[in-house]
């Protein structure tokens, strides 16, 4: 392996535009983190922290308006994108405001509400970022208008009874909405102490989605279905080839084709403005368009890229010696694995329609970073960012690929060149060719073996990925400063923290853009990690549970809560080290973001065909707020995963990214996933903690596991049904 | 060119190119927002809409087959205002999170229970082959099942 990289001279990287915050920017910038056990530390929080919410929570009415008949609309600045935050959050409000649930509605905040998160969407953080928050704004505001209550009654705020919406004193009653009809003027008082857990009446409970009947009925709620009057549709050129320049294009014949209303040339694009999306799409397509590539590249390339030993390097446990360095006798032990390309396949394709009009733009879209949205369209258009609102739809699907919006300037532009509203969508070839997608990954595990053939001396994970967070959503200096990408070592950090251990990340930079997937480096560094454990635990001869248990400290609160979960999910799935009509059990436990998770799955293979039964998951996030919600995020997860681990994968050839469709990017159907899942819910924390991810992590490993016990090999690659 | 169908038992008619897919004229031309897009290629379903009571990837349906044909999509799945039984089993499950697939996979249940009224787990997997993103595949298997339940029940 060589460490220097001729290859990648030169190599034009895709530019986003930047964006600070992401919970973890608000720690770095000191130039005193340049000091290699400070970076540490950063690491080992990124890995378990909750940072706080970055937005304004000190005004409950830009977030909780109470309209005259006495509902209460909950304008959330975190999107709703299937992970169920708005049931949540709208529990979270209803318990404080006093209300019933069923008087809240849950809408998207528009950027001119002034209710703007700085860190977008995503990390699973939206209930836990704003437990606290919104608890506290729901409870001052009940107060403000109980304070206007005991004013219009001529009693004192103690007087007052107050039960859904409405407020009793001496015999007469008013109603939250008729009450602040009218009033443009509120106080905001100090903040009332909130319930006690006892005191609990929405919080805990397993309440259906807020958002179940529109989804049911088809209601037209999603960025593709929103729309203007005398609106226009539109299609733009995007590049088939990575790291390529458009060296000319010809629109003669597009130009020429029905429907066409303008064709838009820009620094950035070429745009089709038609009568139909159809007509849109077909001109479009009648596009020549010429591209001078920079550098040949195929898979076998990026694979010799995202190799350990080239890159950057930054070590970010460093608990003990490199194996290698370790002077007590013994045996060295090591595997290399590999996770492949992954694309985000969400069903909605990207897009966004833009209304331009006397030097303001009002744009709908699906995003999971409205404000980074509005500043990249204020920015590119010349406008001040108070004449730009972005109105987030609901998403269909998320998954971190809603992050990166240049689409929102794209249709503003078109917007304004056809002084028409104008709707831009992706086809599905472009969604796939120009997609952002997880990067593959390379590991190197590593352990050391007493000579009593039980002792484990040292264990070492050394990773190799291109970005997730860098190049992407961090602060350009950041990536000088910290070196690793938080985002592609999630997950990646050894918790088995008895034994001495160390984790070291290569950073290599790609030809083509990587950016979040659900759950960032999660699902490929825990499969690096728990199956190596399982080969560990044979090659010493172990009980693979007793193994991870005795590995992890009880120093450690989240490994305490991980040994908890992992004792549970043994026990819930009756794990069995048997071989039982050709079916075989296989585990792995991960921690992220603070929440831990195990996965028992229980697997055979038929007709070469791997075949997952049933997965019995036992989590700790903490306080499940909903816990219906909490289950739905593991199956989805685990089946998510099952997708991700057993099928998908991206090829690249001469500089094409393929496939370009569902279908041939093979993903779990039905008959892929489990027809049993059963999911324990543990409580060890008083807080709630990250949901929507954490039950990515052990899916693979676990699969993997369970595949070694039924036919003696270890796969080493995902997608795990290419090597079975 | 003119094609006219009904849909969801209205008579409706639209002038677009008989050529163009079934999906657009229902999407734009009628401003029925329910049918998704999702791949062009008959490849996700998320399009899944009924003609003449067979289930058709309208993406991949040229506009002018549909013409004289009868087009059921989501909007009209209830009837009466009483919901059908595949959306009341989807609602008793909270099956959808994102729930951008969802019509698409409610409509091609639908398609399937009027054939296979009882379905086992093996005729689900043999017939519901849509794509679902955020994966919600076993609480939409426990919803055809009740489904089924609720169908037989009422019928």
């Amino acid at each position: 392996m060589s460490k220097s990289n001729n290859k990648n001279k030169g190599l034009k990287r895709r530019k986003f535009l930047k964006y600070s915050g992401v919970g973890v920017g608000l720690m770095i910038g000191g130039v005193w983190l340049a000091r290699n056990p400070l970076r540490r530390k950063v690491f080992e929080l990124s890995e378990t922290l909750i940072p706080p919410y970055q937005g304004d929570v000190s005004n409950p009415l830009i977030w909780l308006q109470v309209t005259p008949d006495n509902k209460i609309i909950l304008h959330s600045s975190k999107v709703e994108m299937g992970q169920g935050s708005f049931t949540s959050l709208a529990q979270l409000a209803a318990e404080e405001l006093e209300v019933d649930i069923s008087r809240i509605k849950v809408v998207h905040a528009e950027t001119k509400t002034g209710n703007i998160d700085g860190m977008g969407t995503g990390g699973s953080m939206s209930v836990a970022t704003l437990w606290q928050p919104l608890r506290e704004m729901a409870a001052t505001m009940r107060v403000m208008i109980a304070g206007k209550a005991a004013d219009k009654l001529g009693v004192s705020i103690n007087e007052l009874n107050i039960k859904d919406g409405l407020i009793t004193a001496n015999g007469e009653s008013i109603t939250y909405g008729e009450l602040v009809d009218g009033i443009q003027d509120w106080d905001i008082p100090d903040t009332p102490p909130l319930k006690k857990r006892s005191e609990y009446k929405y919080i805990g409970q397993p309440i259906a989605r807020v958002d179940l009947h529109d989804k049911v009925i088809g209601a037209p709620i999603f960025g593709i279905d929103a729309s203007y009057p005398n609106m226009l549709y539109a299609s733009i050129v995007r590049s088939r080839l990575i790291d390529a320049e458009m060296s000319d294009f010809d629109i003669s014949e597009a130009e020429n084709m029905p429907g066409v209303i303008k064709i838009v040339q820009d620094n950035d694009f070429i745009g089709v403005v038609a009568q139909s999306q159809v007509q849109a799409n077909n001109a479009r397509l009648k596009i020549k368009v010429n591209y001078t590539k920079n550098q040949n590249w195929n898979l076998s390339d990026v694979n010799d890229l995202i190799t350990v030993g080239n890159g950057k390097k930054t070590i970010f446990q460093k608990n003990g010696k490199p194996v290698e360095d370790i002077d007590k006798d013994g045996e060295s032990f090591s595997l290399e694995f590999r996770s492949p390309i992954g694309a985000h396949a969400q069903i909605e394709p990207n897009g966004a329609v833009a209304k331009y009009e006397d030097g303001k733009v009002e744009i709908k879209l699906s995003t999971q970073v409205a404000k980074v949205t509005r500043a990249e369209v204020a920015k590119s258009m010349g406008l001040d960012k108070d004449n730009v609102n972005i109105v987030t739809t609901f998403l269909g699907g998320g998954f971190g690929g809603r992050l990166h919006t240049p689409h929102a300037i794209y249709a503003a532009k078109m917007s304004k060149e056809v002084g028409r509203p104008v709707k831009l969508v992706f086809d599905r070839q472009q969604e796939f060719q120009n997609d952002t997608f997880r990067p593959p990954t390379h590991h190197i595990m590593k352990a050391k073996i007493a000579d009593d053939g039980k002792t484990i001396l040292g264990l070492e994970h050394q990773i190799a990925s291109g970005d997730t967070l860098f190049n992407s959503a961090l602060d350009p200096g950041v990536e000088t400063v910290i070196r690793a990408d938080i985002g592609s070592i999630r997950g990646g950090a050894l918790i088995y923290d008895a034994l001495p251990h160390r984790s070291t990340y290569y950073h290599v930079p790609l030809p083509f853009a990587t950016s979040f997937w659900r759950s960032l480096g999660l699902l490929a560094n825990a499969f690096a990690i728990e199956s190596f454990m399982d080969e560990l635990a044979i090659k010493t001869e172990q009980d693979p549970i007793q193994l991870r248990l005795s590995s992890m400290s009880d120093d450690n609160p989240y490994g305490v809560r991980a040994k908890n979960v992992l004792k549970a999910c043994v026990e819930r799935s009756g794990y069995s080290d048997q071989v039982i009509d050709g079916r075989a059990m296989g585990l792995a436990v991960t921690i992220d973001g603070g929440s831990p998770c195990a996965h028992v799955a229980e697997v055979s293979i038929e007709d070469g065909e791997i075949k997952v039964h049933k997965v019995t998951a036992a989590f700790d996030c903490g306080i499940a707020v909903n816990p219906d919600q909490v289950r739905a995020q593991v199956e989805g997860c685990i089946c998510m995963g099952i997708s991700a681990a057993l099928y998908e994968k991206m090829d690249l050839r001469d500089n094409k990214l393929y496939p370009i469709n569902y279908g041939s990017y093979r993903m779990a159907l039905m008959r892929n996933t489990p027809k049993e899942i059963e999911v324990v819910l543990i409580e060890g924390a008083d807080v709630p903690g990250p949901v929507g991810e954490p039950p990515m992590g052990p899916i693979g490993a676990a699969v993997s596991n369970a595949i070694r016990r039924l036919t003696g090999k270890r796969i080493i690659q995902m997608p795990l049904q290419d090597y079975v | 060119m003119k094609i006219s169908f009904i849909i969801n038992g209205e008579s409706r008619s639209v002038d677009v190119d008989g050529d163009s897919p079934l999906l657009w004229a229902i999407r734009d031309g009628l401003d029925m927002k329910g049918t998704k897009f999702g791949c062009g290629k008959a490849a996700c379903g998320a399009c899944t809409i009924h003609v003449d009571g067979e289930p058709v990837r309208s993406c991949s349906y040229p506009v002018k087959m549909a013409h004289g044909k009868k087009i059921t999509t989501i909007e009209g799945l209830s009837k009466d205002g009483q919901m059908h039984p595949v959306q009341q089993a989807w609602m008793e499950e909270v099956v959808p999170q994102c729930g951008y697939c969802q019509p698409g996979f409610m409509m091609a249940t639908a398609a399937m229970l009027e054939k296979i009224p009882n379905p086992t787990d093996q005729d689900i997997d043999d017939n519901i082959i849509n794509v679902c993103r955020c994966a919600t595949y076993y609480r939409m298997r426990k919803a055809i099942h009740r489904a089924a339940e609720i169908k037989s029940q009422s019928s």
